[in-house]
């Protein structure tokens, strides 16, 4: 697959990839290396310039998307930005608003479904934003460094919960990120990327009984992997 | 700066302004006629209030409903714009001849034209007042968040669903902001107007109130309708304003 700008910028090149139903798939690289890209391309936001996607499943309907920023309407609340998908499918009012409550339960904000996102913290922002993306019961949630803007102990709580939500419902997870230490402690299969013009210049697996490890991010397996990812990553942008 | 301070620092500065407005006029025996102090305006104010209250009615009409008719054909041709670019590409041009088009320059025409005062004056306020609502409005059409877009693109929603859902809600800030200016905006047409239209009969508004008092030499009372324009003029804004942020205040940050 390919994608070049008008602008002549090649932002992805010879890039092929076969995703497996129900993995957790983290695209690591700098910044322009077109990990964005390659995201907006699998959720159809944008067309391939040469190449193209096969689907073994069908997931129209049933794809959701946290970007960079929380993106949520200033205007709205977080009950109503949640229920946003499933309106827009014509789910009816009252049905809608009740898989919103399920899905803001799920993020652990209850009793904040009437508040407007300006009240909230960024994190929290963040939570509303990836209840949005779960309200349809996704079998693929696309991620764009969801959590780059947040502080760390946030992040690393965020991190923990998306984890315990994929383990709970195994939807495909493709998750963009420059953070090493993301990338090893949620996915199982991490593609290091190199830019301009962007191509996947190695591929790590995490395998699920390290995951198993107790303490799993202060564990020395959890360091090791880390280390060789870096490795990895530090090759792709010599490269 | 505290909210006691912001109104109290320009009420001070406009009592010592009228203070020594009336010492003035005192100290240095200017006529009425010339200069009255403000005390004399006060007094005309009160004395003519059932003279000029109709004519401030009328002014009142002629100018809310510019206002209404600018607000509805400007969000209405807004809309049009952000659905079709070609409409958009060959409406534009002469929306903005309309604006630049002094309406001193146009008035006489519209009132020759229009088959009653009335509607004329209405025609040139709301030619004033309508440009501001269009522009601001398509600018607000135009200023969705791409992420949001995207997220309403991912989730397949219709032309429909992202004019109701998305970008008339993002452009109400926009469409807030034109109205505010269109509100002192469709005064000034309404008042300008008259003014090219002449004195007129019994009925006509504040305008034809300052002419008549100015070839009358009535100057007091030409104050006292002055007083009365400024004063509907503020309202205006202040009650646009006050609609404004009883809208905007749960979600938009800067407006608190």
């Amino acid at each position: 697959m390919q994608k070049r700008f008008p602008a002549g910028v090649t932002a992805v090149e010879d890039l092929s990839l076969d995703i497996a139903e129900g993995d957790f798939l983290a695209l690591l690289g700098p910044s322009g290396c077109g990990k964005s890209t390659l995201l907006r391309l699998i959720a159809g936001l944008a067309a391939p310039s040469a190449g193209r996607l096969d689907w073994r499943a069908d997931v129209t309907g049933r794809v959701g998307f946290v970007f960079q920023e929380p993106t949520l309407m200033p205007w709205a609340t977080a009950l109503r930005n949640v229920a946003l998908p499933l309106e827009l499918a014509g789910t009816p009012r009252a049905a809608a608003e009740r898989q919103a409550r399920e899905s803001l339960a799920r993020m652990d904000l209850t009793g904040f479904e009437a508040a407007y996102p300006r009240m909230l913290s960024g994190g929290m922002r963040m939570r509303v934003s990836i209840a949005r993306a779960l309200v349809t019961r996704p079998r693929l949630l696309l991620m764009d460094e969801p959590f780059a803007a947040l502080d760390e102990i946030t992040r690393h709580r965020l991190n923990e919960d998306l984890l315990r939500l994929w383990q709970d419902e195994r939807f495909t997870a493709i998750f963009v990120t420059h953070s090493t230490f993301e990338s090893v402690f949620l996915a199982e299969r991490i593609l290091v990327m190199s830019p301009r013009p962007g191509r996947i210049t190695a591929e790590l697996h995490i395998p699920p009984e390290d995951r198993a490890t107790p303490e799993f991010r202060t564990s020395d397996v959890y360091a090791a992997h880390c280390r060789a990812v870096s490795h990895a990553l530090s090759a792709a942008m010599a490269a | 700066m505290s909210r006691a301070l912001r109104i109290a620092a320009p009420s001070l500065l406009g009592a010592l302004f009228l203070l020594g407005w009336e010492w003035l006029v005192h100290a240095r025996g200017i006529p009425p006629y010339v200069l009255p102090g403000p005390l004399l305006i006060g007094q005309t104010l009160v004395r003519d209030w059932t003279s000029l209250l109709p004519s401030l009615v009328i002014t009142a009409q002629i100018t809310f409903a510019a206002l209404f008719v600018a607000a509805t054909l400007g969000l209405a041709l807004a809309i049009l714009f952000s659905q079709s670019r070609v409409i958009e590409m060959s409406l534009y041009p002469y929306a903005v001849i309309l604006q630049v088009t002094p309406i001193v320059a146009i008035a006489p025409l519209i009132i020759i034209w229009a088959d009653n005062l009335w509607l004329a004056l209405l025609i040139c306020a709301w030619i004033v007042a309508f440009f501001p609502i269009l522009a601001n409005t398509t600018t607000g059409l135009n200023s969705v968040d791409p992420n949001l877009r995207d997220l309403f693109r991912l989730y397949r929603a219709n032309r429909w669903q992202v004019l109701l859902r998305l970008q008339l809600p993002t452009a109400m800030p926009y469409f807030l902001a034109g109205l505010r200016i269109s509100g002192g905006l469709s005064l000034i047409g309404a008042i300008v107007a008259e003014f090219v239209a002449g004195t007129g009969g019994a009925s006509s508004g504040l305008a034809s109130r300052i002419l008549e008092t100015g070839y009358q030499l009535q100057i007091p009372r030409m104050f006292a309708a002055l007083v009365l324009v400024s004063g509907f003029g503020i309202l205006i804004f202040l009650s646009l304003s006050l609609i404004s942020h009883l809208l905007l205040r749960r979600w938009h940050e800067e407006r608190k």
